[in-house]
């Protein structure tokens, strides 16, 4: 191999990696600059492109990123002017072509841009489901196809409901903008539900054969970093702390065969130390700032079952008094069924049962099959068999996951015996 | 990944004045210069009108043949660009440049890609 190939080889990989890291940094920058995503997606691989041409004879300048935002910048300009002779094009272009490249092309502007980025693509104007969709590609640079794949839906409906999306952004006018500081907290709490309703979806798969999809899980902490060093709110923190500690448990919480271990089952040799230190201290971070809320209380209580020894040994004290206080924030019948297990465990199972009881009593989780599988697990501590049948056997009909079925399944199995 | 972008519309070139032909032309040519440029342009063709289709299916050992395309539709195939994207939406956002998005429509496939396909085609 001659040595200007090895280099080529070289440069070509470093680009790869260039790419890998900071594409989503330019595009953002580029969507700023020219004011759509669309446009700025193409200048994004424009400036790649020239920088595989050019890179190889040139090298690789000092400052790639603002080499490429730089390129992308013109050619987007470029591909305007081209297009002005069959389009119409936006009235206020002349003004945004005609401006200076901007101060900063690195540092503190560019990571604003990564911000804009999120907050836009998770706007409330926009549906739910497309904020999700938009914020994988967008923000995370995942293809249409994998996100189609991870959420077991077609790649035509995602693929549509990205365009349509992109055109709401562009009718509505969304500004590309960090929200003000008086919307920031209800708009923070918009991103926060988006990441962690990715995490939830490849953590505790809604539907299919499979517990978990780890890919999703893995792009909601990175989701989850990026905003506690972008915007390190109390709240972002104690997102990334919940995810964090939630994650340190994937390799326990599922047997190969797919199957579901319950926490109190679980090896907890198997839990992931780094993750599990991580959170913990992020929870701390966050309850001291005394701006905490729903996810910082979630995180404390995921961590005082991540730092205990066993399921005996938890301070089930402290877990009850975490869920109180969270009630506070968020008087959810779910929170209050959690809290009723954890009273079981420091109480015995009676008095858990009891609350149990009263929630299903009210009738708002009586289609909810924790509610059901949690109060045949108590029954059954009692040895109340036949009450723990009957709700194993509803739990079991509600429940639309494999792995949950054939755990129940087992239950129902061995009470038969 | 590959993308077929069918392009489909009530006139086809031969059925264009002159003067609109020729602007239709001039758009075709700026398109498929930028999509060469940006590195999305893998081939293209522009067909001749459905008229000058033979339709042919094999029954039995025998040939039959039939004028014209095999659906009868108002929208005829015009031509097709075949692409390289990064995904289904990048592929979306190149096929909405094509001049004929205008008047007609733009269908995109994705190109199968899988293993058994590749080796059946001899690609691999």
């Amino acid at each position: 191999m001659s040595q200007a190939f090895c280099k080529a080889t070289e440069i070509h990989e470093a680009i790869e990696v260039i790419y890998r890291n900071h594409s989503r940094h330019v595009f953002a920058t580029l969507i700023r600059l020219l004011g759509d995503f669309d446009m700025a997606e193409e200048a994004l691989h424009d400036a790649f492109k020239a920088a595989v041409e050019q890179w190889p004879s040139d090298g690789i300048p000092a400052n790639p990123r603002a080499w490429l935002v730089s390129v992308g910048r013109f050619k987007g300009i470029d591909a305007i002017r081209r297009s002005a002779r069959f389009e119409q094009l936006p009235e206020d272009i002349e003004e945004r072509l005609a401006a200076d490249i901007p101060e900063g092309l690195d540092g503190e502007g560019i990571e604003d841009d990564r911000l804009r980025l999120i907050f836009t693509c998770c706007h409330p104007a926009l549906l739910p489901e497309a904020q999700i969709a938009l914020t994988l590609r967008e923000v995370c640079g995942l293809t249409t196809e994998a996100i189609a794949s991870a959420f077991l839906i077609a790649p035509t409906t995602l693929a549509q409901r990205i365009v349509r999306a992109k055109t709401k952004i562009r009718s509505a006018r969304i500004p590309y903008q960090v929200p003000s500081a008086d919307r920031l907290r209800d708009r923070l709490g918009n991103v926060l539900r988006v990441v962690y309703l990715i995490f939830n979806e490849g953590y505790f798969a809604s539907s299919g054969d499979s517990l978990v999809r780890p890919e999703l899980s893995e792009e909601a902490i990175r989701l989850g970093r990026l905003l506690v060093e972008l915007l390190p709110e109390a709240e972002a923190q104690g997102l990334l702390a919940l995810m964090l500690l939630q994650e340190s448990r994937r390799a326990a919480r599922c047997l190969p065969s797919g199957d579901l271990v319950l926490l109190a089952e679980q090896d907890r040799a198997l839990w992931n130390q780094n993750y599990i230190v991580e959170g913990s201290r992020l929870v701390e971070q966050a309850l001291s700032s005394r701006r905490f809320g729903p996810y910082s209380l979630q995180a404390a209580i995921a961590a005082v079952h991540a730092n205990a020894a066993s399921a005996e040994a938890t301070d089930w004290a402290e877990i009850v008094a975490l869920y109180d206080i969270l009630l506070s924030f968020d008087p959810s019948p779910i929170i209050e069924l959690n809290r009723a297990v954890a009273v079981a465990m420091r109480d015995g199972p009676l008095p858990g049962l009891a609350l149990i009881d009263a929630i299903l009593a009210r009738g708002e989780l009586n289609d909810y099959h924790l509610a059901h599988s949690s109060r045949a697990d108590l029954c059954r501590r009692l040895g109340r068999i036949a009450e723990a049948k009957a709700s194993y056997q509803l739990a079991f009909n509600l429940s639309q996951l494999a792995p949950g079925r054939r755990f129940l399944a087992r239950r129902l199995d061995e009470l038969q015996n | 990944m590959k993308y077929l972008c069918l392009i489909c519309a009530e006139k086809v070139m031969e059925q264009m004045s002159k003067g609109v032909a020729e602007q239709h032309f001039q758009e075709y040519t700026e398109f498929t210069d930028a999509i060469r440029t940006s590195g999305h342009y893998l081939g293209c063709n522009r067909l001749l009108p459905p008229n000058a289709a033979i339709t042919l299916r094999v029954r039995n050992g025998q040939v039959m043949t039939t004028d014209g395309p095999y659906a009868e539709t108002k929208e005829q195939l015009g031509g097709y660009y075949l692409i390289e994207a990064r995904d289904l939406n990048e592929a979306i956002q190149v096929a909405s440049r094509i001049p004929g998005a205008k008047i007609g429509c733009v269908e995109v496939r994705p190109v199968a890609e899988d293993k058994r396909t590749l080796e059946a085609l001899g690609f691999i």
